[in-house]
């Protein structure tokens, strides 16, 4: 316990934004990690309006982590990626619970990364670790600036392996703070973010 | 007790948070527009954005604005209450009001339907049409309410740009649409305008889910995407006022990705269209 004390605080939640190519890029990360893992994952996939999401099905069936389509005022679990549903986007509230909004999409995307990423930002401050992979856009780069700015912690594709560049790209000119990754790296990263996580129920 | 030092906690709290906080509470002692028990992420997000695209330094310089000066709050409330719709927004929704709530409304000689948080009025042609479509629209009252006077000005006028019809009316095909759209409106310098004989039959008024109360009993009270900017004991009060307003085994209709599982009115209501969030008021 006095150990802990003189560190920062552990992180709290992890956000993800990923568009052209996501589900490759998340096939490689989600089903990595373990049923006790300590941190709840936020994902804006850009995905068409009219279409029901298959995205909490199709990665429920791989991963040990529970999945689902986040729903409107439901409180945020640990070890819980929660998808935007089509044509809403997902915000987090100061209390840790979901909303969901309609309004006017942002870089003509609804779900937006950026939305996630700056309510996010506000909610979970220096707890908060954002992901920006494969995408064919801008969206994200400014979230990914606001998670900076509140302390937490930026993470980029490296655009070389990524499926489409411009958003990782467009990540790392807005935050040339990031971290440069590749998919492996990253998933390294997150399987040490939770196993050196005070919240993980290990061998208590 | 000891005495300790100033709570950090407190001190904490960041700047913007205390100045919307204040203005939001400024807006409700000055103008009587209550936004306190909205969803604080989204009107945080669209304060910050007023603030910017009104090219103010902070938000309680806006503020000040605003209280000073009543021509500044319809330029703040456009940012706070905008949403944006479409005609047939959610096809399937109209679908199964088609199929499962007409042949119910048809057994009456007069219908009251209400169009509540109707903003710029997209939803309330859906309503209209699909009304005349099935032979009801000449026995049924519109109300649509909205608390944003300059949206109301804008469903009231039904024009919309033109470049938007294209997705009107595959919305209104995959509805079970029994018509053309293009007979309900005309185009013309880049703007679709909604035939005026829509509107025979609507009553607009400035009505708020927060601070106002029952005003007629409804057969149909259709509120979509309205909730989910709402806090959860506020959306149990609009939700109580929809249950107080609606007729014996009245209808409910949400957004697709709202719901009455955790309201404290859950029990006041059967599932008619799970799928479409449509409600029926239960017979107690």
């Amino acid at each position: 316990m006095s150990d802990r004390s003189h560190q920062a605080l552990p992180p709290e939640a992890i956000v993800i934004g990923a568009s052209a190519g996501a589900l490759q890029a998340l096939s490689e990360l989600l089903p990595l990690l373990p049923a006790d893992y300590p941190l709840p994952i936020l994902i804006v996939v850009h995905i068409r309006p009219d279409r029901d999401s298959v995205l909490a099905h199709l990665f429920q069936s791989k991963c040990a982590i529970s999945v689902r389509e986040a729903e409107d005022k439901e409180p945020i679990q640990p070890g819980t990626a929660y998808f935007a549903p089509p044509d809403y986007h997902l915000l987090v509230e100061q209390d840790h619970t979901l909303s969901l909004s309609s309004e006017e999409p942002v870089f003509f995307s609804r779900p937006s990364i950026d939305v996630l990423f700056e309510s996010a930002a506000d909610a979970y401050g220096e707890g908060l670790t954002g992901l920006v992979l494969t995408g064919a856009n801008q969206d994200g780069a400014l979230g990914l600036k606001t998670i900076v700015d509140a302390g937490g912690t930026a993470i980029v594709q490296n655009p070389q392996g990524a499926y489409a560049t411009a958003m990782p790209e467009a990540a790392i000119a807005q935050c040339p703070q990031a971290k440069i990754m590749t998919i492996e790296d990253i998933s390294a990263y997150l399987l040490d973010l939770g196993r050196n996580h005070p919240g993980r129920n290990s061998r208590a | 007790m000891s005495e300790e030092p100033v709570s950090t906690g407190l001190l904490s709290e960041r700047v913007e948070d205390i100045e919307i906080h204040l203005l939001l509470e400024g807006l409700y002692r000055r103008y009587h527009y209550d936004f306190r028990n909205y969803a604080q992420a989204s009107i945080k997000r669209r304060l910050r954005q007023a603030r910017e695209q009104l090219g103010y330094r902070s938000i309680s310089a806006l503020q000040h604005d605003v209280l000073h000066d009543p021509d500044m709050l319809p330029r703040l409330l456009s940012y706070l209450t905008v949403q944006v719709s479409e005609v047939f927004r959610d096809p399937s929704y109209f679908k199964a009001i088609r199929e499962k709530v007409i042949p119910h409304l048809r057994t009456y000689p007069s219908l009251r339907i209400w169009i509540a948080g109707c903003s710029t009025g997209e939803e309330l042609y859906s309503f209209v049409i699909l009304f005349r479509e099935e032979g009801l629209e000449q026995r049924t009252l519109f109300y649509a309410t909205d608390i944003n006077q300059d949206a109301l000005a804008k469903a009231e006028a039904g024009i919309y740009d033109l470049d938007r019809f294209q997705l009107f009316t595959e919305n209104h095909r995959k509805s079970g649409g029994k018509s053309s759209l293009s007979d309900y409106y005309t185009a013309a310098y880049g703007k679709g305008a909604f035939d005026k004989s829509l509107r025979n039959r609507v009553v607009f008024s400035d009505h708020s889910l927060v601070t106002d109360a029952v005003f007629a009993e409804m057969h149909l009270i259709s509120c979509r995407n309205v909730l989910i900017y709402f806090d959860r004991p506020l959306q149990d009060r609009a939700v109580g006022l929809f249950k107080d307003s609606l007729a014996r085994k009245g209808f409910l209709g949400l957004g697709s990705k709202e719901s009455l599982r955790f309201s404290q009115h859950t029990a006041s209501f059967s599932e008619l269209a799970p799928g479409d969030k449509i409600y029926q008021r239960l017979d107690r």
